[in-house]
C-alpha cells in the first residue's frame, strides 16, 4: 500500500538529545516539497533521558490522521529497540546506529545500518556537537533514501537556524555526512520516497496552541492570566510573544498584559476580574486546571461575567497522562461547578479552527456574558498540523455584547443588571467607572434579584435561574452549527464526531465508501447543540459517536441535552492517549454494521 | 438584609466636599452585621476617608471575598461597582480588574479567614505583584458567619468564648506583607477612627500595594474578657507607634506640628503623610525596624498600630509589566486587531 508520497516514518529517540529540531526539519522539508505531512510528537512527561517518538505520516492524498504500521523506523534509542522493531510493517525498513552492531530478530524487514556515533566522533571533537549532529546525520541519510529535495532541505535548515549562521553550515555538514553514507552503502532511493507534488501548496503548518493565541490577539484580547500546565502552556507563551511582536509600542509599552498566576484558581480569577471590568480576558489550562477552576466558573456563570478558557485536553483522570491526548473533559466542562450550571463549549478540529473559534469565543462570551470554553486537545494543540492559511475579514466587527455606556444609562428607564429587557435571557451590563451616579451594582455569587440585590426569596432566585436557562437557549442559536456531510441521503447510518478526530473519521468514511458503505457524518462544533444536531440524529437510525474517552461523554451529552435515544447512539471510543487512526474508526463501524448489511442484501 | 434601602432624605446642613457631595453620597445599604460589629466602624472610616479625599465614588471599585468582612462593601460606596467574589480569591479578581482598567481605585476588603487561611496564597502573591490597591483586612480572629471558629490570626493565648484554648500560633499579616514586599503596611483598630481615617486616606493615595490590618472585634463570638481581639483588650494594649495626619496634595499644612518629631512622607500623588513618631526606635522606611517593632511589641503583649512600613518609590504591577498607560479596557479594536495585512506575514512564517 505504501509507496511514493504515501508512507509513515517514525523516529525513536531520547528526549533532550536535540532530535526534535532535526525531526521538525525533516517534516518541514516534505511539506515544502508540496506533499501533505502530519507529524505527531509522542513524548514523555520528562525533560531528559526518556524515550520519545516522532511519527511522520506522508500522504499526497492529504490523509493526516495517525496510521499504524511503520514503513521506516529510525531506531536511535536502544531502550525501545524491541517495541520499535515490532511496529515495522513486513517489508519495511529499519535505520539504526550501527556503531554497536546488532542482530535484529526479524527476517521480513530491511535493515539499514549506519555507524552514526562513530561518524560523528570522527568528524567532531566537542561532545555536545557529537551528540547533536547525530540527528542531522540520520536526516541526511533519509534525504538520500527518501529522495528529498536538497535545495528545499537546505532552505529549511537555514530558516530554522536563522541568526545562527555558524550552525547552518555545521548542520549541513552533518546532513552531507549521512547523505553520502547512504548513497554509498544503500540502494537509494527506496520504493517509499517523496516526490514533489502540489497538494500541500498554499497551506501552512502550525500548532493549535499557536493558532489559539493568534485568535485571542485578533479577537482583541488584552488580559491573559495562566498557570503552566502541559499541554496548554504554549498558548500563553505564544500570546505573550505575539504581544511583543504585534502590540508593543516604540516606547516599549504593551497593549495587553500576561500574568503567570500562582495557580489555576488565581489564573481564572484574574481573567474573570478583567472580564468583569470590560477587557477581553482568557486563561489556558488542561484537565487538572478545570477541576481547580470550577468554583470560579460557577461564579462567572451565575454572576454572568464573560471569560474565555482554552482547555487543551490531555489524558485523565487526575494527573493522568499529561503528555497524551484525550477528549475526556467534555462532561467536566459542560457542567463545571456545583449547583445547576452549564457552559458554552467550542470544539475546534484543527489549528485553523483554534484561530477562528478562538476568536469567536470572545464574541460569544461577551454576547452571552458567560464563560466560553474552547476544547482543544494535546494532538491539535502541540502537534504541527497542515491547514489552510489564516484569514481575517477586516470588515468584521467584534461583538462586544450588551454593555451600557453613560448615555445608554441615562436613556435607560429602569436599569437592572439582571433584568431581561429583550426576552433573550441576556441582560445589560455596566462597567465600573462609567457614570457618576447610575449603573453601579454589586456583583455577587449569592442569590440575587434582577437588580443584583441579595435575596433569599426562593421564587426570585428560581426566576433568575430560569432566565439564565433561557439565555442558554439563546446560546444554542448563536454558536457555530455542526458541519454535516451527506454521502447518501438514503443512508440511515451516521457518524458524529468532533475535534481532533476529524482526519481519522474522514479517512475512514472514504475507505468505507470505497467498500460500498456510505455513512453520513456530522461534526459537532459547539455545545449547547443547535437544532441541526437533533435533526441529524432524527434522520439516522444508527449513529456512531466517535470520541476519545472511556465513558462516551459526548454520547451522554447528546442523550441528556438533545434528548437523543441512546439505543441508536453507538459509543465508539478510544482512549489510549494516542491520536485516533482511521483504521480504528473504519473497523469499529465495519464490525458493527457488517451483519446489518448482509441482512439487507 | 442588605437590600434594605436607606431613606434618601438629606439634611440641608450636611457638610459637602469639593465635589458637592455629602457623607450620604458615599454610604451603601443598611448594614446587616451584628450591632456593635467593628466592621461597621471600618465602613464608616472608609466613607469618611473617601468623602474627605473628594473622590468620585464611581471611580472606585470594591472587591471582596466571602465572610462577614466581605459583605461589608455593600454598606459603603453605593455608587461604586462592587464584586463579592469567592472565598479567599479577592486578590486575583482585583488583579484582573486592575489589569483591565488601571485608572480606577481598587479597595479590596477581606477578613482574617478569607486572607490568612483559604486566601493566604493569593494574599502572598498579590503582595509580590505590587498591585496598586488598598487591601483592608477586617481582622476579628474568628469566623463569624459560621459562628465563631478560630481563625489563623487568633492569638495563641486567646481562648474561644466557651473557654477552649487555641493551640496554634497566629499568622501576623503585617509581618508577612512587609516580608513579601508590600510598599505600605499599617495596622489599626476599628475603634480608633482618629488613627484609621488618615491611614485609609494615605493608603488610597499610595500608588502600589497598600495593606491595612484593622483589628475589628467580633461582638458576638470574640469579645469576651479572655479574648485578645476584644474591644477592652485592644483598647488597653494598643500601642500607637506614630500618630498621623494626612495632607492632600494641594492643601496647606495648618496643623501645628512639634518640630523634630514629625516626618513628612510624600506620596505618589503629591499628598503628604505627617507622621509624629511615638516610638523613637521605629523607622517606617526600614523594613527590618518595622518587623522588629511589631515583634518586640507583640512579645510584651502589645499591639503596635500606625504606619508600620512605607516605601515611597515602589513600582506597581503595570510598571513591571510595562502595560499601556491607557486602560486596556478602553483600547479600540483598531489598535488591538492586527488585521488581514499582518496575517500574510504571519502565514509566511508557517510555510
Amino acid at each position: 500500500m505504501s509507496g511514493v508520497n504515501d508512507f509513515v516514518c517514525k523516529f525513536a529517540t531520547v528526549n533532550g538529545s536535540g532530535s526534535a529540531s532535526a525531526n521538525t526539519m525533516f517534516a518541514k522539508t516534505i511539506f515544502r516539497m508540496g506533499v501533505p505531512v502530519s507529524p505527531k510528537n509522542i513524548f514523555p512527561s520528562n525533560i531528559q533521558g526518556l524515550p520519545t517518538w516522532y511519527e511522520v505520516r506522508v500522504s499526497e492524498k492529504g490523509y493526516l490522521a495517525r496510521r499504524d504500521g511503520i514503513d521506516l523506523m529510525v531506531a536511535m534509542n536502544p531502550q525501545t529497540y524491541r517495541e520499535d522493531l515490532a511496529e515495522i510493517v513486513p517489508g519495511g525498513w529499519l535505520l539504526y546506529d550501527s556503531t554497536m552492531p546488532r542482530q535484529w530478530p526479524r527476517e521480513d524487514i530491511n535493515v539499514l545500518p549506519i555507524p552514526i556515533a562513530a561518524m560523528c566522533a570522527k568528524r567532531w571533537t566537542d561532545p555536545r556537537q557529537r551528540q547533536l549532529f547525530k540527528n542531522m546525520v540520520y536526516v541526511g541519510a533519509l534525504s538520500a533514501l527518501l529522495d528529498l529535495d536538497m535545495e528545499v532541505l537546505k532552505g529549511v535548515v537555514a530558516d530554522q537556524l536563522r541568526g545562527k549562521e555558524k550552525l547552518i553550515s555545521a548542520n549541513l555538514d552533518a546532513v552531507a555526512l549521512g547523505r553520502d553514507y547512504a548513497l554509498e552503502n544503500f540502494q537509494c532511493p527506496l520504493p517509499i520516497r517523496v516526490q514533489t507534488a502540489e497538494s500541500a501548496r498554499g497551506k501552512i503548518m502550525v500548532t493549535g496552541n499557536n493558532a489559539a493565541a493568534l485568535g485571542a490577539i485578533y479577537a482583541g484580547a488584552t488580559v491573559c492570566s495562566w498557570y503552566p500546565i502541559t499541554p496548554s502552556t504554549s498558548v500563553a507563551e505564544a500570546f505573550e510573544s505575539y504581544l511583543k511582536r504585534l502590540r508593543t509600542g516604540e516606547d516599549g509599552k504593551v497593549l495587553g498584559a500576561v500574568v503567570q498566576a500562582e495557580d489555576e484558581l488565581a489564573a481564572i480569577g484574574m481573567a474573570i476580574g478583567a472580564g468583569w471590568n470590560g477587557a477581553r480576558a482568557f486563561t489556558a489550562t488542561s484537565g487538572p486546571g478545570i477541576s481547580l477552576m470550577s468554583e470560579f466558573l460557577g461564579l462567572a456563570y451565575f454572576a454572568e461575567i464573560p471569560v474565555v478558557l482554552f482547555n487543551i485536553q490531555r489524558g485523565g483522570p487526575s494527573t493522568g497522562m499529561p503528555t497524551r491526548t484525550q477528549q475526556s473533559d467534555v462532561m467536566a466542562c459542560a457542567y463545571a461547578s456545583h449547583g445547576d450550571t452549564k457552559h458554552v463549549l467550542l470544539f475546534p478540529s484543527d489549528p485553523n479552527e483554534c484561530f477562528t473559534l478562538g476568536a469567536k469565543a470572545f464574541d460569544l462570551a461577551e454576547r452571552l456574558q458567560t464563560p466560553v470554553m474552547v476544547l482543544s486537545d494535546l494532538d491539535i494543540g502541540m502537534n504541527e498540523w497542515m491547514t489552510d492559511p489564516f484569514a481575517w475579514d477586516d470588515a468584521y466587527a467584534h461583538d462586544r455584547g450588551k454593555v451600557l455606556d453613560a448615555a445608554g444609562l441615562d436613556a435607560a428607564k429602569d436599569w437592572g443588571r439582571y433584568y431581561d429587557v429583550d426576552g433573550d435571557g441576556i441582560p445589560y451590563r455596566t462597567l465600573p467607572g462609567t457614570h457618576p451616579d447610575k449603573g453601579a451594582y454589586f456583583t455577587r455569587g449569592t442569590s440575587h434579584d434582577a437588580y443584583a440585590r441579595y435575596t433569599e426569596d426562593g421564587r426570585i432566585n428560581a426566576e433568575n435561574m430560569l432566565r439564565i436557562a433561557r439565555k442558554f437557549q439563546t446560546a444554542a442559536t448563536l454558536v457555530p452549527k455542526p458541519e454535516i456531510a451527506t454521502r447518501d441521503p438514503r443512508s440511515r447510518i451516521g457518524v458524529i464526531y468532533f475535534g481532533s478526530t476529524r482526519p481519522a473519521v474522514l479517512e475512514a468514511l472514504d475507505e468505507l465508501e470505497a467498500e460500498g458503505i456510505r455513512v453520513n457524518a456530522m461534526r459537532i462544533k459547539a455545545f449547547p447543540f443547535s437544532p441541526e444536531v437533533k435533526a441529524f440524529c432524527d434522520a439516522h437510525d444508527r449513529i456512531f459517536v466517535v470520541e476519545q474517552n472511556r465513558d462516551a461523554q459526548m454520547r451522554s451529552l447528546l442523550m441528556l441535552e438533545a434528548g437523543i435515544d441512546g439505543e441508536k447512539l453507538v459509543a465508539t471510543t478510544n482512549f489510549d492517549g494516542m491520536p485516533l487512526t482511521a483504521d480504528f474508526v473504519r473497523k469499529s463501524i465495519r464490525t458493527s454494521i457488517g451483519p446489518v448489511k448482509v441482512a439487507a442484501e | 438584609m442588605s437590600y434594605i434601602q436607606k431613606p434618601v432624605a438629606y439634611h440641608p446642613a450636611l457638610k459637602k466636599n469639593a465635589l458637592g457631595l455629602t457623607h450620604r453620597d458615599y454610604e451603601g445599604s443598611m448594614s446587616t452585621l451584628c450591632a456593635g460589629c467593628g466592621h461597621d466602624s471600618i465602613t464608616a472610616a472608609i466613607i469618611e476617608a473617601c468623602f474627605e479625599l473628594d473622590l468620585p465614588a464611581h471611580r472606585i471599585a470594591k472587591v471582596s471575598g466571602i465572610g462577614c468582612s466581605s459583605k461589608a462593601p455593600t454598606y459603603f460606596l453605593g455608587r461604586s461597582h462592587g464584586f463579592n467574589s469567592v472565598h479567599g480569591r479577592m486578590p486575583s479578581v482585583t488583579t484582573g480588574a486592575n489589569l483591565a482598567n488601571r485608572d480606577l481605585i481598587y479597595i479590596g476588603v477581606s477578613g482574617d479567614g478569607d486572607t490568612a487561611s483559604i486566601g493566604l496564597g493569593q494574599f502572598a502573591h498579590v503582595v509580590r505583584r505590587r498591585l496598586n490597591m488598598v487591601y483592608i483586612v477586617m481582622n476579628n480572629g474568628c469566623y463569624g458567619l459560621t459562628k465563631g471558629q478560630f481563625s489563623a490570626t487568633n492569638d495563641k493565648t486567646s481562648p474561644s468564648k466557651k473557654g477552649e484554648p487555641n493551640p496554634f500560633d497566629p499568622i501576623d499579616l503585617c509581618q508577612m506583607a512587609i516580608q513579601l514586599g508590600a510598599g505600605f503596611v499599617a495596622r489599626s483598630f476599628s475603634g480608633d477612627k482618629r488613627q484609621l481615617i488618615p491611614l485609609i486616606k494615605a493608603a488610597i493615595s499610595y500608588r502600589g500595594f497598600a495593606f491595612l490590618d484593622v483589628i475589628s472585634p467580633c461582638v458576638t463570638f470574640n469579645n469576651h474578657p479572655a479574648s485578645t481581639k476584644s474591644y477592652d483588650y485592644v483598647r488597653a494594649h494598643n500601642q500607637a507607634i506614630d500618630k498621623l495626619d494626612f495632607v492632600p496634595e494641594e492643601r496647606e499644612i495648618t496643623a501645628d506640628y512639634e518640630e523634630g518629631t514629625t516626618t513628612a512622607i510624600t506620596l505618589h500623588d503629591g499628598s503628604r503623610l505627617m507622621l509624629h513618631k511615638v516610638d523613637q526606635t521605629h523607622d517606617p522606611r526600614d523594613p527590618d525596624a518595622a518587623l522588629m517593632t511589631i515583634r518586640s511589641r507583640a512579645a510584651q503583649g502589645e499591639l503596635a498600630t500606625g504606619l508600620l512600613y512605607i516605601d515611597e518609590s515602589q513600582q506597581d504591577l503595570h510598571d513591571i509589566l510595562r502595560t499601556s498607560d491607557r486602560p486596556l479596557n478602553s483600547l479600540p479594536a483598531s489598535e488591538l486587531c492586527p488585521g488581514s495585512a499582518k496575517l500574510e506575514a504571519i502565514n509566511a512564517r508557517f510555510r
